[in-house]
C-alpha cells in the first residue's frame, strides 16, 4: 500500500509519500497563486523522488486551506486532524499538537491520534508564521537566522502580540532607538510564544508538546515556549511535514 | 410567512401612532394600547439576509458611527440616514420603546433615533441579575412599567384598559406556547426541522406576540411539524450527528451554512436565539404588571454566564445533540462574551467560529469551512 498527503497550506505545500511506516520520499515548494498547479507540481515533484509513477500511489488525500483544489484526491481532511494523526504518528505519547502554519496557528488536545478539543487563532496573523516574516522583512534579515540570533540575545525586549502591523512599527522605533537586532528579535519570538500559549491554556497543555509546521524550526520560538511552560516539547525531524503526513497515514487505512 | 410579515411591515406604515421596540421589551403592553410595534432588529435581520449589511451600515459609518459597533444598530441607523431600505424603510415613530434586557447598546442606540426624530424615547431599565432576582430588582423594574404606561398613554391620549391587557397576556401565552411545541418537534429523530427553519420562522413570535396573527401562523407550522415527523420527513436526509447552534444566526449565510452541514449528515437541530423567546411563556394573567417584571427581566441576556450555562446543558439534553456550534458574534458583545468559559461548562463538546449577524465583510469562509469540518472529524 502506497499512500500520499497533499497539504496546500498558506505559503508552503507540502507532499509525503508514505509505504507502510516507512516515508518514500517528501518535498516542499512555495505554493503559487493557482493551487491546483501547486498541487499537481508538488505531488509531481515528489513521485520523481520516490522513484514512482502516479498509478503505483494507492490513495492519496487532501489537507490544508488549499485541500478543496486537489481534485485528483480521493478524500479531504482538515489539516486539525492530519496533524494530530502525524504528530502521533511520530510521536505515539503527544498530548498537544502546537501548529504554527504562515498564515494561521492551532492547538490541539490529541489522545491516541484522535482529537480531543482545538483552537486556532482567528483573522489575525499575530502568533503566525507571517508575523515573523514581516519582522525578518522589517529588520532585513532571512528568515533562517532568525532563531538562532533570538538565542544569542542576553536580554530580550517587549514586542506588542496583537497586531502584526503595529508590532513592525514597534520593531523600526526599536531600531532607530539604537536597540540591539538580537535583542529586538528575542521579543519577536516571546510576542509569539506568549500569544500560543494564551491560545493552548484555553484547551489544556499536556505532555508530551509537540510543534509542527514551519515556525517549529525556529529556536528562538522553541526556546520561548519551553520557558513559557517549564518543560521541553518535541520538534519532528521535519515539523513542516507533519499535516501532508498524516493525510498519508490516514489515505494508508 | 412571507405574506405575513409583508402585511406587519405594510400596517406599520398605516398605523395611526407606532413604536420602535427592542425584541426583549414587554410588547404586550403596545398592543394592549393598539400601538403599533415595529422592530429594527428584525428589520436589521432582513438587511442581513438580503446581504445588504455592508451597504447600509456604511452610511452609519460615513456619519461617524464605528465599524465595532452592533450591527444592527449600524444597519438600522444608516437606513435611517439612507432614506430607504430593502423594505423601503421604517415608519416614522409616535415614540420609542428600549429594553435593555438584551444589550445595554439599544440604550445609546435608541436615544440616537430620538435626536434623530426628535421623539420620546422611554428606556425600562433591567437590573443584570448575576446570580438571584431579587424583590428589589421586581420591584425597581416594576415601578418603571407603571411608569412607561402613564408616559405611553400621555403620549397617545389613550387609557390601557386592564382587560384589553389581560387578553393580550393570554394571546402571548398562548402563542408562546405554540411556537414551544414547534421548536421541541426538533426533539424527534430524526428531526423535521433545522435551527435554520427557526430562524426563518421566529419573526411572528418577536414582532406579533399577542395576536392572533400569530396564533395562528403556529398552528399551522404545528400542524406542518407534525405531519412531518408522521410522515418521517427529515430536515437533514441522513441526520447522523445532532447539533445545537449558539447565538444570532448569520442571516446573510444561512443558506450556505445549512447546506454545509446537511451535505455533512449533520443536523443543527436547535439553538439558543429562538428557544429564548419560549421563557416568554411564564407571563400569568394575574398580577401582570409584576409578573412581567420578572419575566422580562430575566431574559436570556441578562442573567450571569452559570445560568446560560446550566440553559444550554438543558437544551443539549433536550434535544439530545451530540456537539454544540457557538458563533462568536462579532456584533453582539453580551451574546458572545464569555463563551469561552461557557464551553468548559457544557457536557458535549463545541467550537467556536468567528463572524457577525449582519455584516458579512467580517465572515471568512476558509477560516469557518476548516473549524467546523474539523469539529465535525473530531465529533
Amino acid at each position: 500500500m502506497i499512500s500520499a498527503g497533499i497539504d496546500i497550506g498558506s505559503i508552503t505545500a507540502k507532499c509525503v509519500i508514505l509505504q507502510g511506516d516507512k516515508i518514500l520520499a517528501y518535498s516542499i515548494l512555495r505554493v503559487k497563486p493557482n493551487l491546483e498547479e501547486s498541487a499537481r507540481e508538488i505531488f509531481e515533484k515528489t513521485l520523481e523522488l520516490a522513484g514512482l509513477s502516479k498509478e503505483e500511489v494507492d490513495s492519496i488525500v487532501a489537507t490544508g486551506y488549499g485541500r478543496g483544489r486537489v481534485d485528483f484526491a480521493n478524500k479531504k481532511i482538515t489539516e486539525i486532524s492530519c496533524h494530530a494523526i502525524g504528530s502521533h504518528f511520530l510521536i505515539p505519547d503527544v498530548g498537544t499538537v502546537i501548529d504554527i502554519g504562515g498564515q494561521d496557528s492551532k492547538v490541539i488536545a490529541v489522545e491516541n491520534g484522535k482529537v480531543l478539543d482545538f483552537v486556532m487563532n482567528d483573522k489575525c496573523a499575530a502568533g503566525t508564521g507571517r508575523f515573523i516574516e514581516v519582522m525578518a522583512n522589517a529588520l532585513g534579515l532571512k528568515i533562517e537566522q532568525i532563531g538562532e540570533l533570538a538565542l544569542r540575545a542576553t536580554e530580550r525586549l517587549k514586542i506588542s502580540s496583537t497586531c502584526t502591523v503595529f508590532a513592525e512599527s514597534e520593531v523600526v522605533s526599536y531600531l532607530s532607538a539604537g536597540k540591539k537586532v538580537e535583542e529586538i528579535i528575542a521579543g519577536v519570538c516571546d510576542a509569539i510564544a506568549g500569544r500560543l500559549i494564551a491560545m493552548a491554556s484555553r484547551v489544556g497543555i499536556r505532555r508530551e508538546v509537540v510543534l509542527t509546521g514551519g515556525v517549529a524550526k525556529n529556536l528562538g520560538v522553541r526556546r520561548a515556549i519551553e520557558e513559557k511552560i517549564g518543560f521541553g516539547v518535541k520538534v519532528p525531524p521535519e515539523p513542516q511535514i507533519v499535516g501532508a503526513l498524516g493525510a498519508a497515514v490516514l489515505g494508508s487505512g | 410567512m412571507r405574506e405575513l410579515m409583508a402585511s406587519y411591515y405594510m400596517q406599520g406604515h398605516q398605523a395611526e401612532c407606532n413604536a420602535w421596540i427592542t425584541s426583549g421589551a414587554p410588547v404586550e403592553l403596545l398592543y394592549a394600547m393598539d400601538i403599533y410595534p415595529i422592530y429594527p432588529e428584525n428589520h436589521g435581520a432582513l438587511i442581513g439576509a438580503t446581504k445588504l449589511g455592508s451597504y447600509y451600515s456604511d452610511f452609519s459609518e460615513r456619519n461617524g458611527f464605528s465599524r465595532d459597533l452592533c450591527s444592527y444598530a449600524r444597519c438600522d441607523i444608516g437606513c435611517v440616514f439612507a432614506g430607504t431600505s430593502p423594505i423601503g424603510g421604517l415608519p416614522k415613530p409616535t415614540f420609542l420603546f428600549a429594553c435593555n434586557n438584551i444589550c445595554n447598546t439599544v440604550v445609546k442606540w435608541y436615544e440616537v433615533l430620538s435626536r434623530i426624530f426628535k421623539v420620546p424615547l422611554f428606556i425600562l431599565d433591567t437590573p443584570f441579575i448575576r446570580k438571584e432576582l431579587k424583590e428589589s430588582h421586581l420591584r425597581y423594574v416594576e415601578e418603571q412599567l407603571y411608569d412607561f404606561i402613564k408616559f405611553a398613554e400621555r403620549i397617545t391620549g389613550r387609557e390601557l384598559e386592564d382587560q384589553k391587557l389581560k387578553e393580550v397576556i393570554a394571546r402571548s401565552v398562548e402563542g408562546v406556547g405554540l411556537y414551544a411545541h414547534c421548536l421541541q418537534s426538533a426533539r424527534n429523530k430524526p428531526s423535521p426541522m433545522n435551527c435554520f427553519d427557526a430562524f426563518v420562522n421566529m419573526a411572528p413570535i418577536v414582532c406579533l406576540r399577542g395576536t392572533d396573527h400569530a396564533i395562528q401562523f403556529y398552528v399551522g407550522l404545528k400542524k406542518e411539524l407534525d405531519d412531518r415527523i408522521k410522515q418521517g420527513i427529515s430536515a437533514v436526509d441522513n441526520e447522523e450527528i445532532r447539533l445545537l447552534w449558539d447565538n444570532i444566526p448569520v442571516w446573510y449565510r444561512l443558506r450556505w451554512l445549512g447546506e454545509f452541514f446537511e451535505n455533512r449528515n449533520a443536523c443543527l437541530v436547535a439553538d439558543t436565539y429562538t428557544n429564548a423567546w419560549t421563557g416568554f411563556g411564564e407571563l400569568k394573567g394575574n398580577d401582570i404588571l409584576s409578573s412581567m417584571a420578572e419575566v422580562y427581566t430575566l431574559s436570556y441576556l441578562n442573567i450571569g454566564m452559570d445560568r446560560t450555562a446550566e440553559i444550554i446543558n438543558h437544551l443539549i439534553e433536550l434535544y439530545d445533540v451530540d456537539g454544540v456550534v457557538m458563533h462568536s458574534n462579532r456584533s453582539c458583545k453580551p451574546y458572545s462574551f464569555g463563551q469561552y468559559e461557557i464551553q468548559k461548562k457544557l457536557s458535549v463538546p463545541s467550537v467556536i467560529i468567528e463572524a457577525d449577524m449582519v455584516d458579512e465583510r467580517v465572515f471568512s469562509e476558509a477560516q469557518v469551512v476548516t473549524r467546523l469540518e474539523a469539529f465535525l472529524e473530531m465529533l
